[in-house]
């Protein structure tokens, strides 16, 4: 399977340096302690500078979902299904949901993360229903 | 009010190519043809042209565009960021800058080959560094988010959730606007209406909340609109259509195309701020508005219009555009030349014309007593008036 190069760039070198070692890590402000997610150079709520990086847990809800039908990545056969999760930790974060048929999928479903080796050595985070949500 | 734009400027001339899926010509001699159209609407010459504003997606650089129409002279010219975005900041820009007196007349362009030529509709490539918004891209390309249709399902099946809204429901605006394009020989869709049948038997782009037939159009065309001050706009050759109220909006947690990180992404936070910043500009409330021209890319985003000025209640789009009220005779006809779905995708600046075409009396679907009309593009609005 095939997927774009996610084209990190310096400010968010560190979240695809998580996704390398099979963790979501999120930027935490070091001078106020807010979460912020897309990742940026600076708190926009207290302009600090420097930043502590956290391993998220990993788990979350769906918060949206669609199925594309025409897209370009391809898949084994089974339908891409692109979702926004809400992170436990408040971030949304676009993925896509494995190990689920479309039309069981909920807004508000339990889902954690995993991590694929797409071609190419392009490695994404995934999600998958927690056990006993699907 | 907290502006004074509204006394000051108006839209004097309006010009478009014929829109189509293949144009067989050049963008730069689209924008030329319908700068020149414009004026000549306007009673004006390129000799009268010192400001010109364009989307910052277009390619047609103001060089050429000068050079080519024999404009001796600019003091001013400017771009309004992304694409839809644009559509009424375009005005905004210009409108300022001749309230400011940094110019007289301003031309305003649009022009592409978006059918035949770059097709905004196939998937794209993430960029590291961009200026129409594509920076943010990488972060949802990789998933197979690779389109507008995508990005903006995404934010949409949200508010179906929330709301219980269907498919079939957005398939209430699709009909509405290709009933109005049906009768526009303008119209791409001229004399092609569609039932609501129709519309659920066609293909899933994004499932489940866009098919074909809730998507634009991908265009060839050029539209162009001249402004000018309300003092020159008294002797040409239209009774000039007033600027009442202009504003542009970038909100935090805001995005382009999607909107995925506002608290509550079930309507759009942008087109809310617009709306509560033309209201206060002009003082008018939704009764005194008698048409809407609401970006339409995708049918569900009018129902996030038609909630966020307060046409009806949070969900209840649904209701008013099921009861007729986007029609002649309803409460608020919206996108009386067919919209992007019906008439053309000319990143909306074809919905200005319209509004202008209301005003004067003009438009192909009049309706009677115009003395207001909202243009509003999620993250850039304007209120026309009777001068």
């Amino acid at each position: 399977m095939k997927r774009r190069v996610p084209l990190p760039v310096r400010d968010d070198q560190f979240f695809w340096d998580g996704v390398a070692q099979g963790e979501i890590r999120l930027q935490r402000c070091a001078g106020c302690g807010k979460l912020r997610h897309p990742p940026g150079p600076i708190c926009p709520w207290c302009h600090s500078l420097e930043v502590r990086i956290e391993r998220a847990s990993g788990r979350g809800t769906v918060y949206s979902y669609v199925i594309p039908r025409h897209t370009a990545i391809e898949s084994d056969g089974d339908p891409v299904i692109v979702a926004l999760i809400e992170l436990e930790e408040g971030a949304r974060l676009v993925s896509n949901l494995c190990g689920v048929a479309p039309d069981r999928v909920r807004n508000g479903m339990a889902v954690e993360v995993f991590f694929t080796e797409f071609e190419d050595g392009v490695r994404l985070h995934q999600f998958r229903p927690m056990e006993g949500s699907a | 009010m907290s502006t004074g734009l509204g006394d000051r400027t108006v839209i004097a001339g309006i010009g478009q190519t014929e829109f189509s899926r293949n144009s067989g010509r050049s963008e730069l001699q689209l924008a030329a043809e319908a700068s020149l159209a414009a004026l000549d609407d306007a009673g004006l010459s390129v000799c009268d042209v010192d400001g010109m504003v364009t989307y910052t997606l277009d390619s047609t650089g103001e060089f050429e565009l000068v050079r080519s129409l024999g404009i001796k002279e600019l003091r001013y010219y400017s771009r309004a960021p992304y694409g839809g975005a644009a559509t009424c900041a375009v005005v905004l820009h210009a409108a300022a800058a001749i309230a400011s007196g940094a110019a007289n007349v301003v031309l305003i362009y649009r022009a592409f080959n978006e059918r035949s030529g770059r097709r905004f509709g196939l998937p794209q490539a993430p960029a590291a560094v961009s200026s129409n918004g594509s920076y943010w891209w990488r972060w949802y390309i990789p998933f197979g988010l690779d389109t507008p249709a995508k990005w903006a399902a995404l934010h949409f099946q949200r508010y179906m959730h929330v709301y219980g809204v269907t498919n079939e429901d957005f398939g209430l605006y699709s009909v509405a606007c290709r009933k109005y394009a049906a009768n526009n020989p303008n119209a791409y869709f001229y004399q092609r209406p569609i039932t609501l049948e129709e519309h659920q038997n066609s293909r899933w782009i994004v499932e489940p909340v866009l098919r074909l037939l809730d998507c634009c159009q991908e265009s060839d065309g050029g539209v162009a609109i001249v402004i000018t001050s309300r003092e020159r706009g008294r002797d040409l050759r239209h009774k000039p259509v007033r600027i009442v109220a202009a504003a542009q909006s970038a909100l935090w947690g805001g995005d382009i195309v999607s909107d995925y990180y506002h608290d509550d992404i079930c309507g759009m936070a942008e087109i809310g701020d617009i709306a509560a910043k033309l209201w206060t500009q002009s003082g008018l409330r939704p009764g005194d508005i008698q048409a809407a021209m609401l970006y339409d890319h995708f049918s569900p985003i009018v129902f996030m219009h038609l909630e966020e000025f307060g046409f009806c209640g949070r969900g209840e789009a649904r209701d008013f555009i099921k009861d007729g009220n986007i029609e002649i005779g309803g409460a608020l006809p919206v996108n009386t030349h067919g919209g992007l779905l019906g008439e053309a995708y000319i990143h909306g600046l074809n919905h200005i014309n319209e509004g202008v075409r209301q005003l004067r009396g003009a438009a192909i679907n009049q309706l009677p007593n115009v003395e207001h009309v909202l243009v509003s593009a999620g993250m850039s609005g304007l209120i026309l008036g009777q001068a």
